[in-house]
């Protein structure tokens, strides 16, 4: 009964969320493998939270059907509870008590206890570095250090799948990237599948294994950070120069690139293998006696696969105002 | 996993760690009440003096201002459910893999186990400075009264976290409170006998738990002269009480989606 669905620990089949008449979530259907780190990535609002807080039995499904290691979400919420932990996207810590009183309550109640209890304590305040902090109460800790208690009380009790809901967001880039550190290695030496979700593009780029993107409650696609920037169709080179339309005839003529196309005054060229392309391209550019002025080459973005699928950019200005709302209420909450 | 049992006692124990570390609470709750006894106490026993079965006014309130600790205390561990709401930690309760009912029962053990404190320390201190005439004590009778004591601070715990689990803001809490708890308070005959009362008042304060408990700790601390009811009917209508409304509790926060 550990693991019916072979290799997978999540699977989420035509899952919908409704609030009222609202959809949150609207036919999502996802496989998480065993070990993996797999990121929702999406803008303010994509279902994000919503998805994980049905995976995580909080909030109740409208229809469809998800469990974790076979273990129906609705169904069998405390065998489900038994195998998760979770680090919720708003604050949840008791910030009355200090850091190793909230730990000691969280493991009560997942029963772990005595000995066990107390080293379980100590390593994850070790791991996230707050053990020489640990006896102050909470609400004196930073919010980088109430985001770092959150992780490590998430997996004090050896959760088979821990779910990171934002886990960076509002912190400054130091602290983030440690947090990426403790991330990866919980993954890799503890062997516990992850699920994050952000709208950080740097964040699902570096840590996901896989990546959903989210919008409006549906998923638009899933695959590689890799696999998702290549169905662009490679990098992006901007060449300037005198005579544009002469170079895109030339790149077509020459057959070394995806696209070319002229976009004010400049050559937008596509090409699968970009580094390798643009010698290229400012060789027979020289032999047909055009000028280069400047040219750059770009990989493509997270954010550009974004834009290419959605339409728009994941931070568009509502969105990064939402963020800012966010990031007070969580300065005042933390 | 954890047993209801260790989940009973986590939550409970996390409400006392809490508790211990307000001092602005620990002073609150015992402050209040001795303020009551020195001015209304003293206030009306001068005017009033002594009552009927020979009981000074102020000892006939004692037992009261006891009730009055326990009512306000209790329901306002309501407060903290709506804290737990808005600070997130209900979240972390709720997703853990415990029982419903541990985590209302050690909610209620908590705050009860909170009121309790206030209670007996107010006891104690109408005790020593002679309210409560030691002549008139006897230990069956203490028994009793701490007995009472628990029942209704479950009771009002039970109340608070039942309308806290429907209301999600600190104001519209204390405004529906602000609302009950002072006619619970004074139909309950914590500060007057209502022997005289009309007869609507006295049909108002029947439907009182805090009638009862009051009644029952004033029989037991002071004699049954002093009591409207038998003890032994104080106390079954207290424990009927307690037990409904704890099963309402237990209702209302299976209810509660966490926000
Ligand atoms: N309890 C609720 N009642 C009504 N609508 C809700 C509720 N919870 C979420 N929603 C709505 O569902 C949609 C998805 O919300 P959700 O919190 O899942 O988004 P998200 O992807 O996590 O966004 P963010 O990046 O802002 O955290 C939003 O439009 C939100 O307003
Ligand atoms: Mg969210």
């Amino acid at each position: 009964m550990d693991q019916p669905d072979g290799k997978y620990s999540i699977v989420v089949e035509h899952l919908v969320k409704k609030f009222g008449s609202f959809t949150a979530v609207n036919d999502v259907s996802f496989k998480v493998k065993e070990g993996e780190i797999f990121g929702l990535l999406g803008p303010n609002g994509a279902g994000k939270t919503t998805t994980i807080s049905i995976l995580s039995t909080i909030v109740n499904l409208t229809s469809g059907k998800a469990s974790i290691y076979g273990r129906d979400v609705v169904h069998e919420k405390d065998a489900v509870r038994n195998l998760i932990g979770i680090v919720f996207q708003d604050p949840s810590l008791d910030d009355e008590l200090t850091g190793r009183e909230n730990l000691d309550i969280h493991a009560r109640l997942y029963g772990v206890k005595g000995k066990a209890k107390l080293e379980a304590i100590d390593r994850v305040l070790k791991l996230v570095e707050l053990d020489d902090k640990a006896n102050i109460q909470v609400r004196a800790y930073s919010g980088g250090m109430k985001r770092r208690l959150e992780i490590a009380r998430g997996f004090i009790h050896d959760p088979k799948v821990l779910f990171l809901d934002e886990p960076t967001i509002g912190l400054d880039p130091q602290t983030r990237r440690k947090i990426w550190d403790y991330i990866l290695h919980l993954n890799e030496r503890e062997k516990v599948t992850i699920i994050l979700t952000t709208h950080y593009m740097e964040e699902a780029d570096e840590l996901c294994d896989r990546i959903a993107i989210i919008d409006h409650g549906k998923i638009i696609k899933v695959d590689t950070s890799e696999k998702l920037k290549d169905s662009l169709g490679g990098d992006v080179i901007k060449i300037g120069t005198n005579k544009p339309k002469e170079l895109v005839a030339l790149v077509k003529k020459k057959k070394i690139a995806v696209s070319a196309m002229e976009h004010d005054g400049t050559v937008e060229i596509t090409a699968k293998d970009g580094s390798k392309a643009l010698p290229r391209i400012i060789e027979f550019a020289k032999g047909a006696k055009i000028d280069i002025e400047y040219s750059t080459l770009k990989r493509p973005t997270l954010e550009d696969v974004f834009i290419s699928l959605t339409g728009k950019e994941i931070r568009d200005e509502q969105a990064s105002g939402a963020d800012q709302m966010k990031q007070k209420w969580r300065a005042r909450g933390r | 996993m954890a047993t209801t049992i260790d989940t009973i006692y986590t939550i409970w124990l996390r409400e006392i760690k809490r508790f211990l570390k307000s001092k602005s609470r620990i002073l609150g709750t015992g402050g209040q009440p001795l303020i009551w006894l020195a001015i209304v106490g003293v206030g009306f026993g001068s005017a009033i003096g002594v009552l009927a079965g020979g009981v000074s006014y102020i000892t006939f309130m004692a037992p009261g201002i006891i009730g009055m600790t326990i009512l306000f205390s209790s329901i306002f561990a309501g407060i903290n459910v709506i804290y737990d709401k808005q600070f997130g930690f209900m979240k972390e309760i709720l997703v853990a893999p415990v029982s419903r009912v541990g985590i209302v029962l050690g909610k209620i053990a908590g705050s009860a186990t909170v009121s309790l404190i206030s209670a007996i320390t107010v006891l104690v201190i109408v005790i020593l400075v002679g309210i409560i005439p030691v002549s008139s004590l006897t230990v069956a009778g203490l028994i009793e009264a701490v007995v009472f004591m628990v029942l209704t601070a479950a009771i009002f715990v039970s109340v608070g976290l039942v309308i806290a689990t429907s209301i999600n803001n600190m104001e519209g809490f204390q405004v529906i409170i602000n609302f009950f708890i002072l006619p619970l308070f004074f139909l309950s005959g914590a500060l007057f006998p209502l022997t005289d009362a009309p007869l609507w008042m006295k049909a108002v304060s029947a439907v009182d738990p805090l009638r009862y408990g009051v009644d029952g700790m004033r029989g037991a601390l002071i004699g049954t002269a002093a009591a409207s009811y038998p003890l032994a009917l104080d106390f079954v209508i207290i424990l009927g009480v307690a037990v409904v409304l704890i099963a309402v509790a237990d209702f209302a926060f299976r209810r509660m989606q966490a926000k």
